[in-house]
């Protein structure tokens, strides 16, 4: 089949078990949905749009695919009013400015030796595309994946911060791996890379956009998973502990608050238990380690009731 | 075959309302021909990621899924062409009725099934009621006449034996009638829920208000959850028009200071689209109360496309019901409003007054106020003079009346008299026009 190329760098991703282990090898663990995604993804020569709640490792795992495929990440962190100019391509104005000042006087030479104005100006018109050249030519994160001679990772993160005018310049660079510059031509990937965009959902994406990915969501991790990620992060907690305090953070997410821990954040409290040198949950650990986990004064107020249930009911987990 | 399988199944999700473009079509098909049909776990986690697009679509895709390959135990449709026609040929379902009684097992048996709705068009299914049709066109499309002949001939012995083997036979085909009816339930649960549903929706948001009974009003809320998104979507779109042709100097100064001056990168003068803001002021009192809740509930749920909203409701007097905002429980929040507020007799000079004197100051040249009421006041003055000071200090001021124009003016209807201050009065009966007037007010921000 055409879609499974002999691109070098790309070998890895024969399976998706081969996947799923080989982001375990770097650290990332994956379930089989989002495995079987990136296995599509690069197959189908399709981007994925991973859309889910803050803190569940959407750009991880962008960058995980990088260290996993040892091919480099270009990111591009999208903000409200991103243009074209930034994540495209920019002329270099400065540098353009400043070799037709050095060159002034080769120009005169040149054109000098003309007499009308006409041929002067037919000569001149032959050398404008030296200054609308790639030499001029400041490659941003976009047209960089699409130059990428092996392969990477593009990642576009956030795109739901970016306006909507802006998803219509993502869609060539999705569906053709190809940016047009008007002065210069079409520069088409000859890699394509691996792109991974990721949402917060924000806003509502386009449905032009959602038609060209593939698409995945990632929850909160089960149990299981979650402990999975907390011990390959920190690997020297004790099982018990991190029975207990999966298990509290799993209570703590159905409870009704304004931002839910994410799984850094469990982690960091996980790091910061054990250097607490707690062996197991009790109500004053939680309430004195509470912090790590919840970020609003509102949320910690709200949960107050809940702590001690909770953390009885970890505790005999 | 495979292809049909693939197909049926993208036709069920549309008409369950999941979107499906042809070019996912084609990715889908892509898809599967790159995993094949024997792993069901990498099939379900393929085909949500190609053709399911958010987490609701996804919930649906997956209600499907089980639905749809639940019979076939996912009979791989060899996954190269050459000998997929091969095998189809030699795995023929068979269709004679009577062989099928007698000698098919359950593996044949769903098979024929399969093939027999595939004649009857199962796919066409839209309403629960044409269960019993479709079945009957699938007992139709077996080759039933062997099966006929049989009983007849049978019974036709006369003898005990005879008899028994026609009961059993009779047995048999009623068999046959039953698994063809449950197929035919199943198919409809697969691709016809979701237009049933469609219709019902179709027809609520025409539905006129004061009609909707109890059980209508469940099913209103994700109505209205959609339609304010369709809103949305539609008028949340970006707050800058560039003004093209006229230079901003200042800002075309500063963006090339780099370049010494000169100025190569122009920047052009942008106007700021105004952010729609909207006051409504509601009386809650008795039959308008109805309407109220739908207006308000599809104003909440804009808070995309329509930051600053403020509500008021009244009766007797004036209260704000900012509230609604903050809480997830719709109904119970505006139920106690409408206690609270709706007790006392309709008096719209009292709550003009209370608007007066706690919120004059939120009316300025941005506000589009809509009052939603159908203007009886009991003869209790009016003060038009108050309604029509805040019309002037608002940009619009929009007039909803749940009364037919007919009523207008008859008995204490104070509408005549509101009516020169407004920008526009209108009727509004259904869910549908109140979607329009919103429409309406948010197109006079862009």
């Amino acid at each position: 089949m055409a879609e499974i190329h002999d691109q070098t760098g790309y070998d890895a991703l024969s399976s998706v078990e081969a996947i799923t282990e080989g982001l375990g090898s770097v650290g990332y663990i994956s379930t089989r949905e989002i495995s079987t995604s990136l296995y599509l993804a690069h197959h189908l020569r399709k981007p994925v749009l991973i859309e889910g709640p803050a803190g569940v490792g959407k750009t991880d795992l962008a960058a995980s695919m990088a260290r996993f495929l040892e091919a480099p990440l270009t990111r591009l962190q999208c903000y409200e009013g991103l243009d074209e100019g930034k994540a495209l391509y920019e002329w270099k104005y400065g540098k353009q400015l400043l070799y037709t000042q050095l060159l002034k006087e080769k120009l005169g030479e040149v054109i000098g030796g003309d007499q009308g104005l006409d041929s002067a100006f037919e000569k001149l018109t032959s050398f404008e595309d030296l200054f609308f050249s790639e030499t001029f030519l400041e490659p941003r994160p976009l047209l960089k994946a699409m130059k990428q001679a092996a392969a990477s990772v593009l990642l576009v993160d956030e795109i739901d911060k970016a306006d909507e005018e802006f998803e219509a310049y993502l869609l060539e660079v999705l569906s053709d791996y190809q940016v047009t510059v008007p002065e210069i031509g079409t520069i088409k990937a000859e890699v394509p890379p691996l792109v991974i965009l990721t949402s917060n959902n924000v806003r509502e994406l386009g449905d032009a956009l959602k038609r060209r990915c593939l698409h995945l969501y990632i929850d909160f991790p089960d149990a299981a998973r979650e402990r999975a990620i907390v011990r390959a992060r920190v690997s020297d907690v004790s099982d018990d502990l991190l029975r207990q305090l999966v298990s509290f953070v799993q209570g703590l997410r159905d409870l009704d608050i304004r931002k839910r821990p994410s799984i850094s954040e469990t982690v960091d409290w996980a790091r910061t238990l054990l250097l607490m040198h707690a062996n197991e949950l009790d109500e004053t650990l939680v309430r004195s380690t509470l912090n790590v986990l919840l970020k609003h004064e509102s949320d910690i107020a709200a949960v107050d009731l809940d702590i001690r249930k909770l953390a009885k009911e970890s505790a005999a987990a | 075959m495979a292809e049909q399988v693939l197909t049926d199944f993208i036709r069920a999700l549309r008409s369950a309302d999941v979107r499906v473009s042809t070019s996912e079509s084609i990715d889908a098909a892509r898809a599967v021909k790159l995993i094949g049909y024997g792993d069901r776990v990498l099939l379900v986690d393929t085909l949500r990621c190609v053709l399911a697009k958010s987490p609701a679509e996804k919930h649906t895709h997956d209600r499907l899924f089980d639905l749809y390959f639940s019979r076939e135990a996912l009979e791989p449709p060899a996954s190269e062409e050459s000998d997929q026609s091969e095998q189809e040929d030699s795995a023929a379902p068979i269709m004679d009725a009577l062989d099928l009684i007698e000698n098919a097992d359950e593996t044949q048996m769903a098979m024929a099934m399969e093939a027999a709705a595939r004649q009857a068009g199962i796919a066409d299914i839209r309403f629960s009621t044409q269960t019993s049709y479709f079945a009957q066109q699938m007992v139709e499309a077996l080759d039933t006449g062997a099966l006929e002949g049989e009983i007849k001939a049978a019974f036709g012995a006369r003898t005990e034996e005879g008899t028994a083997r026609a009961e059993a036979l009779i047995e048999g085909r009623k068999d046959l009638f039953i698994r063809a009816r449950a197929y035919a339930k199943q198919a409809f649960e697969t691709f016809g829920k979701g237009e049933t549903e469609k219709f019902r929706e179709e027809v609520l948001t025409e539905k006129a208000i004061s009609q909707l009974d109890h059980y209508d009003l469940a099913r209103m809320k994700p109505l209205i959850a959609k339609m304010a998104k369709r809103l949305a979507v539609k008028h949340s779109r970006k707050r800058h028009k560039k003004n093209r042709g006229q230079l901003d100097v200042r800002k075309t100064m500063r963006a090339n200071a780099g370049f010494d001056g000169v100025p190569f990168d122009l920047t052009w003068k942008q106007t700021k689209r105004d952010r729609p803001k909207i006051i409504a002021i509601c009386d809650v009192s008795g039959s308008v109360s109805k309407t109220v809740r739908f207006f308000l509930m599809l104003l909440y749920s804009l808070y995309e496309a329509v930051p600053d909203l403020s509500a008021y409701a009244f009766s007797g007097n004036l209260k704000d019901v900012g509230e609604i905002l903050d809480a997830d429980a719709f109904d119970p929040v505006m139920d106690k409003i409408i206690r609270r507020v709706g007790q006392s007799s309709t008096d719209y000079g009292q709550s003009l007054i209370d608007f007066q004197t706690d919120h004059w100051d939120q009316i300025d040249r941005r506000t589009t106020l809509i009052m939603l009421g159908d203007g009886r006041s009991n003869n209790a003055d009016p003060r038009v003079d108050i309604f029509s000071a805040a019309a002037a200090r608002a940009k619009r001021t929009i007039w909803l009346c749940p009364e037919p124009p007919s009523l207008w003016g008859t008995g204490d209807s104070e509408i005549p008299r509101y009516r020169p201050h407004c920008s526009s009065l209108k009727y509004v009966t259904t869910v549908k026009d109140l979607e329009r007037v919103i429409d309406e007010v948010l197109a006079s921000y862009n």
